[in-house]
């Protein structure tokens, strides 16, 4: 799943060509129905409906406008919170209870009531069921064992959640915004059972919620089809439809939109933003997403290990060069494992392209004469030109980097089996908060091949009891402005010692017709609202 | 058979109906190996590439024990005969299995993206079969001279140029530039869901409908890719067939015809394309066969979902079921191909026939 375009590599330099070549094309204007607004997206990532299971990010992004949930992230401040089918929500003086009261005359798209055993129910249903965004709710105390003691309806609107431990208020409300509590509508799956599975089996090619809109058709690398529920609770969608187009290729996308065929295109390439960027009939919205590109030094390996090593590493990386121009429109340079706009995040950006100074590091530890190293590098771009770039700057230093290229997911099975020497990758949030990636980076308390949990940390062989401890302290703060402090904290340290150099904060960019108004991108997939769009 | 060839008073119809028994066994058991040995080599082939297919369902940031659970979920745990013999069995109780990408049976998938790749290919094959003989045939009676260099140079061309960059160069110019043809995609968005669905070809579905605007607009998107896969094929055609024609015109019954002071045209066309047309007719079923496998490349370049779009996703992905069903799917279209080319081949060449 590349979160970024996805060109054939191997044509790569063609493509290119063409992109230039396509700058004088004419813009003859094909218009798409004045009622439906109509996307172009890669959508070969999905693979369920089921909002339960769904973890993919395109996926994510129907979800965000098809299922409501208690609480969502507000687009406009990412840092607040909005009720979405929650009135009010409170938390008991202890910490333990969170009670939420909901919206009066809620209904689902298919006119079915939705009461709080509704929402009751889908939050079972999501722990019980427990496919892979599950643990998102089971951090929270909320297992399979439990959960139907722990999430209790205890009025025709009002509920309560248990936690079994002392966690930070907003990591419990943040957690509830991700997709998977989303709600669903009880009656309409019961009655689609089968196997006692809740209604799963049914619910991977089919709808059953309440958001502004509601899915028609999924069909499955075509398209998906959107249509406005006209049962929602607060917004009622200004178009009829929304269908988004199953389009892999960044030129084809661009074409598409320059004839009009389609009003956005969603995963086009640097050099396509920049033809959207000249012609006036276009533009663009965008927003820093919480997705980090980073690069990895598993500590497995003895040179790696050597914290001057790890320290020059971050010194060979030419972050602006590579900022402005392999992955200029798409990405800005960021070095902390938080995402702008997330609680705790930083700025700190003390690293730069230092060849003397990571030279001198190098000396340091013995290795002047310089030495080898592999680098697994997922055969799309932008990895592969990040990765030529990295192969230079190491080499002047006598670091001779051997590329081992592979299909994304050969690459993934052999950093997971903890294979590599180093490992450029990327890391989106699991949801809107900054346990997620202190979780994955910071911690790691069992280094064995066998640990249960095996964190981005474990990955790279960084056992690290201490940082470990940090990040528990820091999930349990109940004082925002003080976890705000615990995580930056975090950070600085994580910066200068981590195996880990954190190199770019993704941009999520949508080039679209200009009479397409009210696109709004969001932080987080499921933020990302399409509901709201009107064309003039 | 008729129940006089059952009859023991007449030997020979006996022989008759044993020979054909046995032959119709012996295509049967052949059938069965082949299909047998096709399921097995996909299947074996897929398992030993490093792809987790766990990974795909679950997700990278799924924990370890869902992970698990999806591997035993997909029988992942299980040694690779027992996984291979339980899909065979599954197959033959009719069951193809579902695809873990699409969440869809195979069988429903494949019904979905096949007439996507059958409606694009046999478009492609008419173009290439009516463009590449001609050209061909013409090379071959100006052979040696400039119509003959003209039809290798763009055979040529057809051979060495990437598919890819070609369709781009399309869509740029007759698409984004001249406006002739309608762009990526199967229809326009306005009739994508007025167009009711009964054999998944959307020239046919449109005009069973009776929706001519619908009609036009799927031809309007159909050219494009269409001409191209036509291109290449023709590429091919056009040499075979020049060389088949050179092959003929130099046999003494055209001189003989020649001397007999038939018109030109009647030995090119009638006399020697008939017979260049037996051997042909393999080649035009073989291109047509590999049109039907989809073609991977054109279908991602158009937004064309089709059978090689879904086969080369499933097997990145690892998703074993979908891959071996659409190898079925090839497997059987060959199969028939070529079974449907030795039919016509005894039509077409009375020394083949039995006397």
């Amino acid at each position: 799943m590349s979160p970024f375009y996805s060109p054939l590599n191997r044509r790569e330099l063609l493509s290119m060509g063409i992109a230039w070549a396509g700058v004088g094309a004419s813009d003859a204007w094909a218009a798409t129905p004045k009622d439906t607004l109509v996307l172009a997206q890669a959508l070969d990532d999905m693979i369920t409906l089921d909002p339960a299971e769904s973890f993919e990010i395109s996926t994510g992004e129907i979800m965000g406008n098809t299922y409501d949930r208690l609480l969502r992230v507000d687009p406009s401040n990412p840092a607040n919170l909005v009720g979405d089918l929650a009135r009010s929500w409170s938390v008991s003086t202890e910490g333990r209870i969170f009670r939420f009261d909901l919206k009066p005359q809620l209904r689902f798209a298919s006119g079915n009531p939705l009461d709080a055993e509704d929402v009751v129910f889908s939050l079972h249903r999501a722990v019980l069921l427990d496919k892979s965004p599950a643990f998102i709710l089971a951090q929270l105390g909320l297992k399979k064992d439990s959960v139907r003691q722990r999430v209790l309806q205890t009025g025709p609107l009002s509920l309560s959640i248990e936690i079994d431990r002392d966690l930070a208020p907003s990591l419990v409300y943040n957690c509830l915004t991700a997709n998977v509590a989303s709600v669903v509508d009880r009656r309409l799956l019961l009655s689609k059972e089968s196997n006692a599975d809740l209604g799963h089996g049914w619910l991977r090619t089919h709808y059953a919620g309440s958001g502004p809109l509601k899915i028609l058709q999924w069909r499955a690398n075509e398209l998906v089809a959107l249509e406005r529920n006209d049962n929602h609770h607060s917004s009622k969608a200004p178009l009829a439809r929304v269908i988004v187009r199953h389009v892999k290729e960044s030129t084809t996308q661009r074409l598409l939109l320059q004839k009009g065929d389609i009003d956005v295109a969603r995963n086009l390439s640097p050099q396509d933003l920049d033809a959207v960027r000249t012609n006036p009939e276009l533009k663009l919205a965008s927003a820093r997403r919480g997705e980090l590109m980073y690069l990895a030094m598993n500590q497995r390996n003895p040179n790696l290990a050597k914290a001057e090593v790890r320290e020059a590493l971050k010194w060979l990386i030419d972050y602006d060069v590579i900022g402005q121009t392999l992955v200029r429109n798409i990405a800005e340079v960021h070095q902390t494992f938080l995402p702008a706009g997330v609680l705790g995040s930083s700025a700190q950006r003390p690293y730069r392209l230092d060849v003397a100074k990571a030279r001198a590091l190098l000396a340091q530890a013995g290795l002047s004469q310089g030495f080898k190293l592999t680098i697994d590098m997922r055969t799309v771009q932008p990895y592969q030109a990040i990765t030529e770039a990295l192969q230079q700057s190491l080499r002047q230093v006598g670091i001779a980097l051997e590329v081992m290229p592979s299909d994304g997911k050969q690459a993934l099975i052999r950093y997971r089996a903890r294979q590599h020497d180093l490992y450029l990758g990327s890391w989106g949030m699991d949801y809107w908060d900054p346990h997620t990636n202190a979780d994955a980076f910071a911690r790691n308390l069992d280094n064995s091949d066998a640990a249960a949990t095996k964190s981005l940390a474990w990955r790279n062989g960084w056992q690290v009891p201490e940082f470990s401890r940090r990040v528990e302290a820091a999930v349990m703060e109940r004082d925002a402005s003080r976890r705000t402090r615990l995580y930056q904290d975090l950070q600085g340290d994580f910066l200068r010692v981590s195996p880990f150099a954190i190199l770019f904060q993704l941009v999520e960019v949508a080039a679209m017709r200009a009479h397409v108004e009210g696109l709004l991108i969001g932080p987080t997939s499921e933020s990302t609202h399409l509901f709201n769009v009107r064309k003039r | 058979m008729s129940a006089s060839a059952e009859s023991p008073s007449e030997p020979v119809a006996v022989t008759g109906w044993w020979s054909t028994l046995r032959s119709a066994t012996g295509l049967l058991l052949a059938l069965c190996l082949t299909y047998l040995g096709l399921l097995g080599a996909t299947f074996f082939i897929g398992r030993v590439i490093p792809i987790d297919p766990a990974l795909a369902v679950a997700g990278d940031r799924a924990p370890e024990h869902v992970l698990q659970r999806v591997r035993q979920e997909l029988g992942l745990d299980q040694p690779l005969w027992t996984q291979f013999s339980q899909y065979v069995a599954q197959v033959l109780r009719g069951d193809l299995g579902s695809s873990i990408l699409t969440s869809n049976p195979v069988l429903q998938d494949l019904l979905a993206t096949f007439p996507a790749t059958v409606e694009l290919a046999t478009a492609g094959i008419i173009v290439g079969v009516g463009l590449g003989v001609p050209l061909g045939v013409w090379a071959a009676i100006h052979h040696g001279r400039w119509p003959d260099h003209l039809a290798r140079l763009l055979g040529l061309v057809g051979h060495s140029i990437p598919i890819f960059w070609l369709g781009l160069m399309g869509l740029l110019l007759f698409y984004a530039q001249l406006g002739w043809v309608s762009g990526p995609g199967r229809l326009d968005v306005s009739h994508e869901f007025s167009v009711p669905r009964m054999s998944g070809m959307l020239l046919l579905d449109t005009a069973w409908a009776g929706q001519w605007e619908a009609f036009r607009n799927a031809f309007s998107h159909l050219v494009l890719p269409a001409g191209l896969l036509g291109f290449y094929s023709m590429a091919y055609i056009s040499r075979m067939t020049r060389s088949f024609m050179l092959n003929e015109l130099s046999k003494e019954y055209i001189l003989t015809a020649r001397a007999k002071g038939l018109a030109e045209s009647r030995v090119v066309w009638w006399h020697a394309l008939r017979n260049a047309a037996v051997p042909l007719l393999t080649v035009v079923a073989m291109s047509y066969a590999a049109l039907l496998e989809g073609s991977v490349l054109t279908e991602t370049v158009f937004s064309w979902p089709g059978l090689g779009l879904y086969i080369t996703n499933s097997l990145q992905n690892g998703d074993m079921n979908a891959v071996l069903g659409g190898t079925l799917l090839v497997g059987s279209v060959f199969i028939a191909l070529n079974l449907l080319s030795d039919v016509l081949y005894r039509l077409l060449d009375p020394r083949t026939r039995a006397p």
